[in-house]
């Protein structure tokens, strides 16, 4: 399809897309060239109001002077952001990129929205997120401009970098660790400029320093799939878990707590006396889940807050108490974590003492070897026990116990302004929240979750984009999902020209005809001498019998069965398409693309020959916003005319964004059931793309993913036909590469190559 | 030949817990010789129930374990040699349709399903046999019957049957039993005692509760009754219940945590 200059005018598949991006009035082709596959990608799980949310966002980001690349990071990264932390951070995000943009920092905003969908990711929740949001923007505040008193002018030098670097950092620290470790780095290096942003980049050993120190605990993002297992299978009763963190809320430390939406849990839990972090997070949603499964809330109007207080304390018991008793192993875990008053440690005529005696109570329902001697506690003890004794009881009944024993208990004290804190929180307990029902102030309604809406039944054309991480050798770290891989099938040509390249090499063909027949496998295999099989193997059983006959002990192994070929091998052939394949070859009237073709068409009816699973595709990029994967022959299909038109049809273009395209293919390849699985890379070059200057950075990338895939049991051979490969396809491939110096010869050495790798 | 139906048959009376009206209906069944299939899991009881039945309706049983390799003469019989030559021996499946034998062909499904369809003459009016290399038509002895267990949770495109062969079988659907009656299942079969045996039942029922999230099976009433073989062993029961219910069923570490920590907090 030709496409208009104008990107305005550029044609899209579907006519709401066509509306939506008439509403961008946007003018960047590069916008234009992806913004229907996003739209689709988003579509799948977007509400027509947050679609329209979301491209009227998209079209604020292009209207900054900043050209189309926060834009384009935009759209691909709010759908995976919004399915991490909801639709509802829309208004967060969008006040983080007008506050950068009022600033001189708007040129942060490209880094900004191009890590937002990891970090969104690994945070989960919209509060988190907007917690991240925060930290960065004091981030902004306190190092913008301050440069030697001159005002608001000169843009952070950190804040890029820092947002460069998030995912790696959310990735290793909980919240409050994250804003400790930003406010060293504005400290220490607020006045030089070039260390602050070498320290943001975690390019200085101290701020790797800091990033160590700031690193504790048992992190929720890393424990949250065993949680999900536990309540799951401890409680059956599998709940959205939603991390929030403390920092941020220095005066009043949130307490876990459920609602309608999920169960609320720090971000960290350090070990405490022995238990460790994660084991403090089955405590609490155990506890929670107890409420859950046991607790019937009540009426709280009647009550003054003391005695709710005196009905909490005794409720969360009694769930305490049920819970050991449903699994006894959790028994030593809450008493290690229970706090253990002292029975003298509060002054009742200087101090309100009711938090401590609720919580000695508390205690000494739990511990049969509390200890304490108060004869009112060791009675409602008692009464508890009694009441729990053949039943879970219920929350009534602990109202009343703990009425009565407020009552007993009452001192005038109690409402001294001074309150005794200490050993009187337990902390894997929730804030009992869903314990109280208010008649006055009317039924808190919750908000529902009203995403998606019935969509009609209309199917996007394209597939939504994959996103691959890319391997970033200066920071050593990766970068997630930077980059766009669109795949789609290759459109068709004409099936007969193959056949004609074929014709052409007729008697390379028969050739290698001829060897196939060498190496191809039986289809059935006989194995002899077994004593059970399918079939009396008459060669063998005449042989005993004769042994028999004459005395001889026969071999009792006189049957045999069949088995189908031990040729247990999926291959996929990746051809690099960039433009640099319309070169001619020297001293030839032939392109590289023409003599691929020809090498390839007798591949792929070597293979056919051979009966192996074989897959072809072809890929070029135009930055890591659009590197396009074109199917030219799937595994399940034949090699035949429609095969043949794609493979005729391959056109070249672009540049070769190699680890995007090599880690989609493996992963097409890892599925495969064989014993190997083999990707052929056929490239005329070294991978290039026209966004990175540093040629060594995508090479770094290249062998990262040969990595990553030879983890994955795929083993990947590069046939290179650059004669200048030597410098750099022993670095990407190791030994497991071939580089062809004439390249006429391709049409020949491509399938020997195959068979040799194969046999 | 009488020699060989006293072979085949149940002496003792096997321990057979029943769930439901499965020992009536399975009567019934018997009395139309008809053809029955037993669903569920692994684990859960069918071949014991199969073996209860068979001695109680006081027939012989002939049970043989599918597998991959298995092929059709595995079945029906193949020639061997002799003294004289060759001769032929007959399959289990043959044989039991000559004495009269419930023939259980446990987990179908491992079979190839060229080996399966040599049942299908057996399983309709014509209760006959073919046995084509020896150019035999075996007539299926009046008391004969042919039972099959099937797990329908592999959900694997490659094993399930053939739609032609489910459609010759009365279906009877097994499942673990509820927690009390397997605790008393536990502690019948192993001697353990029925505290022990409700922990094991409990744990297992954690493991169950995973099934499709991570877990494509869960723990059977088999493994939990190894467990308490092992505890009546000697064997610890937190070190027997780890090797015999949460190692065998899973590799993934997350799984295998959470599997390890319900241990811990059953078996304080
Ligand atoms: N209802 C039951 N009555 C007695 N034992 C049972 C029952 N269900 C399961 N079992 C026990 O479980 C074990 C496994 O049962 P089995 O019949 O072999 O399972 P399946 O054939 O379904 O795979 C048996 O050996 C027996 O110990
Ligand atoms: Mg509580």
């Amino acid at each position: 399809m030709s496409k208009p200059v104008d990107a305005r005018k550029r044609e899209m598949h579907h006519p709401q897309v066509q509306a939506w991006w008439r509403e961008m009035d946007c003018g960047f082709t590069q916008v234009a060239d992806v913004f229907e596959e996003c739209l689709y990608e988003a579509l799948t799980a977007f509400s027509k109001r947050e679609m329209d949310d979301y491209v009227a966002a998209a079209k604020t980001l292009s209207r900054l002077g900043r050209g189309p690349e926060p834009v384009l990071a935009f759209l691909e990264a709010w759908p995976s952001v919004a399915g991490a932390v909801g639709t509802a951070a829309l208004e967060d995000v969008m006040a983080t990129a007008r506050a950068l943009q009022a600033s001189p920092n708007g040129h942060a905003i490209a880094p900004f929205l191009q890590t937002l969908a990891p970090v969104a990711r690994r945070l989960a929740s919209r509060e988190q997120l907007a917690f991240y949001l925060d930290i960065a923007r004091e981030l902004m505040a306190r190092t913008t401009g301050s440069i030697h008193g001159r005002h608001a002018t000169i843009a952070s030098p950190g804040l890029p970098a820092f947002f460069r670097q998030a995912p790696q950092l959310v990735e290793t620290l909980p919240m409050a660790g994250l804003q400790n470790w930003v406010d060293y780095g504005i400290r220490h290096y607020g006045d030089h400029p070039q260390q602050q942003e070498d320290y943001f980049k975690l390019a200085l050993a101290d701020s790797r320093a800091v990033l160590q120190r700031e690193r504790h605990g048992t992190l929720f993002a890393d424990a949250e799939r065993r949680l999900d297992l536990y309540l799951r299978a401890l409680w059956r009763d599998p709940q959205p878990l939603i991390p929030y963190s403390n920092a941020y809320h220095e005066l009043r430390q949130i307490v876990p707590y459920y609602d309608s939406l999920g169960m609320r849990l720090p971000d960290v839990y350090d070990a405490r006396n022995g238990i460790s972090g994660l084991d403090r997070y089955r405590a609490t949603l155990a506890h929670m889940a107890g409420h859950r499964r046991w607790s019937s809330p009540q009426i709280a109007d009647n009550w003054s807050p003391f005695q709710r207080l005196a009905v909490e304390f005794l409720e969360d018991a009694r769930i305490d108490r049920l819970l050991m008793r449903e699994y006894p192993g959790l028994a030593p875990v809450l008493l290690a974590l229970h706090p253990k008053p002292g029975e003298d440690a509060c002054d009742p005529e200087t101090t309100s003492c009711l938090r401590h005696r609720l919580a000695m109570l508390s205690r000494a329902c739990l511990d049969a070897n509390h200890g304490y001697a108060d004869p009112v506690l060791n009675e409602t003890v008692a009464a508890f026990h009694a009441a729990l004794a053949d039943g879970p009881s219920g929350t009534a009944q602990m109202a009343g116990l703990a009425l009565a024993y407020v009552a007993r208990t009452r001192r005038p004290s109690d409402q001294l302004p001074r309150i005794h804190f200490d050993d009187t929180v337990v902390d894997y307990r929730d804030d009992n929240r869903q314990l109280w029902a208010f008649i006055e102030e009317g039924d808190e309604e919750e908000a529902f979750d009203t995403r998606k809406e019935a969509r009609e039944a209309e199917e996007p054309q394209g597939l939504p984009p994959r996103h691959y991480p890319e391997w970033d050798q200066a920071s050593e770290s990766y970068r997630p999902d930077w980059v766009s891989l669109y795949e789609a099938l290759h459109p068709a040509g004409e099936a007969a020209m193959i056949d004609r390249l074929l014709e052409k090499h007729a008697a390379l063909a028969r050739r290698l005809m001829r060897l196939l027949d060498l190496i191809k496998p039986q289809n059935k295999q006989r194995i002899r001498y077994q004593e059970d099989g399918s079939e009396l193997d008459l060669d063998v059983a005449i042989r005993s019998l004769i042994d028999f006959r004459s005395g001889v002990t026969p071999d009792p192994r006189i049957n045999m069965s069949h088995r189908t070929s031990g040729r247990s091998i999926a291959v996929l052939l990746l051809l690099d398409l960039s433009e640099s394949l319309n070169q001619k070859v020297a001293g030839g009237e032939q392109t590289v693309l023409e003599l691929s073709q020809e090498a390839v068409s007798l591949l792929g009816m070597a293979i056919e020959r051979l009966n192996d699973p074989f897959a072809i595709a072809g890929f070029h990029s135009n930055t890591r916003h659009e590197v396009r994967y074109l199917h030219i022959k799937g595994f399940s299909e034949r090699w035949d005319d429609t095969v043949k038109g794609r493979l005729a049809a391959a056109g070249a273009g672009w540049s070769t964004r190699m680890g995007a395209a090599l880690r989609h293919a493996g992963a097409a390849l890892a599925q495969r059931q064989a014993d190997k699985r083999l990707l052929l890379l056929l490239t005329d070059g070294e991978p290039a793309d026209i966004d990175v200057r540093d040629p060594g950075h995508l090479h770094a990338d290249a062998k990262k993913a040969v990595g990553e895939l030879a983890a994955q049991g795929v083993d990947t051979f590069c046939l290179s036909l650059d004669p200048k490969a030597d410098d750099y396809v022993q670095g990407i491939f190791g030994r497991r590469h071939l580089v062809l110096d004439r390249v006429e010869q391709l049409p020949e050495k491509l399938p020997l190559l195959y068979m040799a790798l194969t046999k | 030949m009488s020699q060989d139906v006293e072979q085949y048959r149940i002496g003792k009376e096997p321990f057979y817990q029943p769930q439901g009206d499965e020992v009536t209906l399975y009567e019934a069944a018997y009395a139309a010789r008809l053809p029955v299939m037993l669903k569920g899991p692994t684990g859960c009881g069918k071949s014991r129930f199969v073996e209860y039945m068979a001695w109680k309706l006081d027939r012989p049983l002939i049970t043989v374990a599918c597998n991959e390799d298995m092929t059709a003469s595995d079945l029906v019989g193949r020639y061997l040699l002799d003294r004289e030559g060759t001769r032929w021996l007959d399959g289990p499946l043959t044989t039991a349709a000559r004495i009269g034998a419930i023939c259980y062909l446990d987990e179908i499904v491992e079979a190839r399903q060229d080996t399966t369809v040599v049942i299908h003459p057996l399983t309709d009016h014509r209760r006959v046999l073919p046995l084509d290399k020896k150019g035999e038509v075996v007539a299926a002895h009046p008391d004969f019957q042919l039972v099959i267990s099937y797990n329908p949770g592999y959900q694997s495109l490659m094993k399930d049957l053939k739609q032609s062969t489910k459609q010759r079988f009365a279906a009877f659907d097994f499942d673990y039993p509820e927690p009390g009656l397997e605790a008393q299942i536990v502690a019948r079969e192993t001697g353990i005692d029925f505290d022990t045996a409700g922990r094991l039942v409990k744990l297992a029922g954690t493991a169950r509760n995973l099934k499709g999230h991570g877990l494509a099976e869960g723990v059977s009433t088999r493994l939990v009754v190894y467990a308490a073989q092992l505890i009546r062993r000697g064997v610890a029961p937190r070190a027997a219940c780890r090797t015999a219910m949460a190692r065998p069923i899973t590799d993934d570490a997350d799984i295998r945590a959470t599997l390890d920590h319900a241990v811990d907090a059953i078996f304080a």
